[in-house]
């Protein structure tokens, strides 16, 4: 009789324990620890835009900021893991909240930020970007289920052509050549899309039996080849002469690095800290990135994409930059 | 030769085959409020690494087939330890508190990826070193005719946890707001009760043959000397090595029957319904018409439903037949097992057995997948499906036709 009494006596005190920390989890932060403006964002030139990381209730909403400027941040009321922007087109990756197994909105904008397409896949965002033309968005997600390991994840990346009207859930089913020969293998990631100008010629990252490699692909054909290994999350200048991309350590971490296409030549940036970001090109010079902070916070920096200079703090509490260039 | 089992184990108040012990209703009680708190974990970890904390998961994906071999080992460490100083439910007690502390660990870990690798570990090592001695426990404090049923019941409170668990975390999710750390705080309590439950209402069963002094570690190999149990480890491990992951099975069903990628994270919860529903029935079939001989059916349907994946059918019925059999497969297989496991060994051994027969087949397992992956990708899915149905079907027939189940009087 003691054993049962002592029992339900833990049992209370365990579940009361574990809804006192879930209730007491409710409450955030009230008020925004970095001040924000609410008002409507619209997608234009010399503008910044980027995930809102602050604590408070506009956390990981959509926000803008004057490029040049130390203006109060302008918050949207649209929720946001990654957003990515091209010629007046929007792509946002939202997680969809409390679900499981987890579901992401690809939600399209136009450049009023009016929803011109939504779809619902299932994973977690990683990567969004958009074809410079603003005529294809693509993007990844992180699943799991289907990998070898019980708790493995995988990475799918997909693409949705606006003109066509045309969903790709994932790109994994597009011919690949390594070495001049057809490669086929079950354990095949993408991921990191960046479509070049002619909105056709795209380069991502494959992954396959403990090797990455830089696929260049071609859309209308849809088959790709193998060009380089060891460049992750690739990102094509707009002069399309160079790929950023994050360049895998020895030891696990990434290194920011630049490739020239043409001589394959690598580049390290000035930024030694643990890029996990697709990174982005400012213009032909700058490239911007989220790094985590040592708080484990999120900011945007930038360096210099020729190797020289040192980083610089562009936006402290902010994931996802997003600019538009061109 | 060992004779095992010349008295009965019981502890049964009930009438023989009518009701199972309860010592196994209060170990499978602990394992479906342990399976709630670690699929809870299991279902939020991919947001929370990557979301929650911005990581690339795919390096976890790396670190997780390290994790298979080890566990492996542990599992043997965990068995030899429970019969060595005779407390089962000391060592099984442990593997659980473990698993529990790795759920508050979780969040010490912070974002340093080592750390979480080494979380996660130690979950695992929790995991490996319960097994044996909670299966041994079943075994001891069932009756000697009905431990199908016994198994088949615990089993099935197995799998009613690990269809709580997500629902739990959904739960949490909405009321704390999408904050992970509820999420990992609400599953270290819930561990937690399952230790208490443990310690409160389970039983340890010391066996009451073989010396009063510590085993020594060979004692374990030497089980392989009963030439029954030997058999039995030997077929089992064989029968794994012929197997089709489940991942993979879910990967070859999306690729013929263009299974939606929404509707692909619920397939494994098609198999786990059915072997929900069927464990018990299933275990006292087993104990009705021989253990061995459900667990060689259940290959044979398993057989079949590898049949249909490459077979010349389509549609989304084959897909959900696959899923059936796939669980019938379950239900047939994994506690029909350690049942028929049980009789062949000696009390005081009976924890290192089921370690060494558990890690065979779970090292046959880890063999199969490389092989398979490798033969996916050398001669494509369909060629490789077919081989390895092929391949089942003969070892299932060798292993029916050889009847190494017969069983001691």
């Amino acid at each position: 009789m003691r054993k049962i009494l002592v029992t339900v006596l833990g049992v209370l005190v365990l579940a009361g324990a574990a809804i006192g920390y879930v209730v007491s989890a409710r409450t955030g932060a009230a008020v925004n620890a970095v001040p924000v403006q609410n008002g409507t964002i619209e997608l234009g030139p010399d503008r910044l835009y980027f995930r809102n990381t602050a604590a408070g209730p506009d956390e990981g909403k959509l926000a803008s900021l004057p490029s040049a400027s130390s203006a109060v941040r302008l918050v949207d009321g649209l929720k946001c893991d990654r957003f990515a922007l091209a010629k007046g087109t929007g792509i946002c990756l939202a997680l969809q909240p409390g679900v499981l197994p987890p579901i992401t909105d690809v939600v399209v904008v136009g450049r009023d930020m009016s929803v011109v397409y939504k779809k619902s896949l299932p994973g977690t965002p990683s990567r969004a970007r958009v074809s410079p033309d603003g005529k294809i968005v693509y993007w990844t997600v992180f699943v799991t289920g289907d990998s070898y390991a019980a708790t493995g994840f995988s990475t799918r990346a997909g693409l949705y052509d606006l003109e066509k009207k045309q969903l790709v859930k994932s790109i994994e089913e597009m011919a690949v050549y390594v070495d001049g020969r057809r490669y086929r293998s079950s354990d095949i990631n993408y991921w990191g899309i960046t479509f070049a100008g002619d909105g056709n010629r795209f380069y991502a990252t494959m992954a396959s039996k403990g090797k990455t490699h830089l696929v260049e692909a071609d859309y209308q054909d849809f088959n790709g080849k193998a060009t380089l290994e060891n460049v992750e999350c690739p990102s094509l200048s707009p002069d399309e002469k160079r790929i950023a991309f994050k360049q895998r350590n020895p030891d696990g971490t990434w290194r920011l690095s630049v490739v020239e296409l043409a001589t394959r030549k690598i580049v390290r940036t000035a930024e030694t800290g643990n890029v996990d970001d697709q990174p982005l090109w400012r213009d032909n010079t700058t490239l911007l990135y989220g790094l985590t902070g040592s708080d484990g916070g999120s900011d945007i920096w930038s360096v210099p994409a020729n190797g020289s200079g040192a980083p610089v703090l562009v936006v402290p509490d902010a994931a996802s930059p997003a600019v538009l260039a061109r | 030769m060992y004779l095992a089992d010349t008295r009965a184990a019981g502890t049964t108040k009930g009438k023989i085959g009518r009701r199972v012990s309860g010592n196994v209703l209060a170990l499978g009680m602990v394992s479906l409020v342990t399976d709630i708190s670690a699929e809870m974990v299991t279902a939020v970890l991919p947001l929370y690494l990557v979301v929650g904390l911005g990581l690339n998961p795919l390096q976890f994906g790396l670190l997780d087939g390290l994790y298979a071999g080890a566990t492996a080992l542990v599992r043997l460490v965990g068995g030899h330890a429970a019969d060595r100083w005779r407390r089962l439910k000391a060592v099984a007690g442990i593997g659980y508190g473990l698993s529990a502390a790795s759920k508050l660990g979780l969040l010490a870990a912070g974002s340093s990826v080592p750390a979480i690798g080494a979380v996660l570990a130690v979950d695992r090592a929790g995991k490996g070193i319960r097994t044996a001695p909670r299966d041994a426990l079943i075994s001891l404090s069932s009756e000697p005719e009905s431990l199908g049923r016994s198994f088949g019941v615990h089993r099935a409170m197995d799998t009613i946890g690990a269809f709580l668990g997500p629902l739990v975390a959904m739960v949490v999710l909405w009321g704390s707001l999408g904050d992970y750390s509820s999420v990992f705080v609400t599953s270290f309590c819930i561990a937690t009760i399952g230790v208490l439950v443990l310690v409160a209402f389970v039983r340890d069963r010391p066996p009451t043959d073989g010396p009063a002094k510590p085993v020594p570690v060979r004692s374990m190999l030497q089980l392989l000397r009963i030439p029954g149990f030997r058999r039995l480890c030997g077929w089992a491990a064989a029968l794994a090595l012929i197997s089709v992951t489940d991942s993979f099975l879910y990967l070859a069903l999306q690729r013929n029957f263009d299974v939606s990628t929404t509707m692909f994270p619920l397939l494994p919860l098609g198999t786990a319904g059915v072997y929900l529903l069927l464990a018990v029935p299933l275990g006292r079939l087993a104990d009705k018409y021989g253990r061995w001989r459900v667990f060689v059916g259940g290959h044979l349907v398993m057989a079949t439903a590898l049949g249909l994946v490459c077979g010349p059918f389509a549609g989304w019925w084959i897909a959900v037949c696959v899923l059936v059999l796939h669980g019938v497969f379950y239900a047939a297989t994994d506690g029909v097992l350690m049942a028929a496991a049980g009789p062949w060994l000696p009390e005081h051994l009976r924890a290192s057995g089921m370690a060494l027969i558990q890690t065979g087949q779970a090292l046959a397992r880890m063999v199969s997948a490389v092989l398979f992956g490798l033969a996916w990708t050398l001669w494509d899915l369909r060629p490789t499906m077919i081989v390895v149905a092929v391949g089942l079907l003969v070892v299932t027939i060798a292993a029916a036709l050889l009847k190494p189940w017969e069983k001691p009087a």
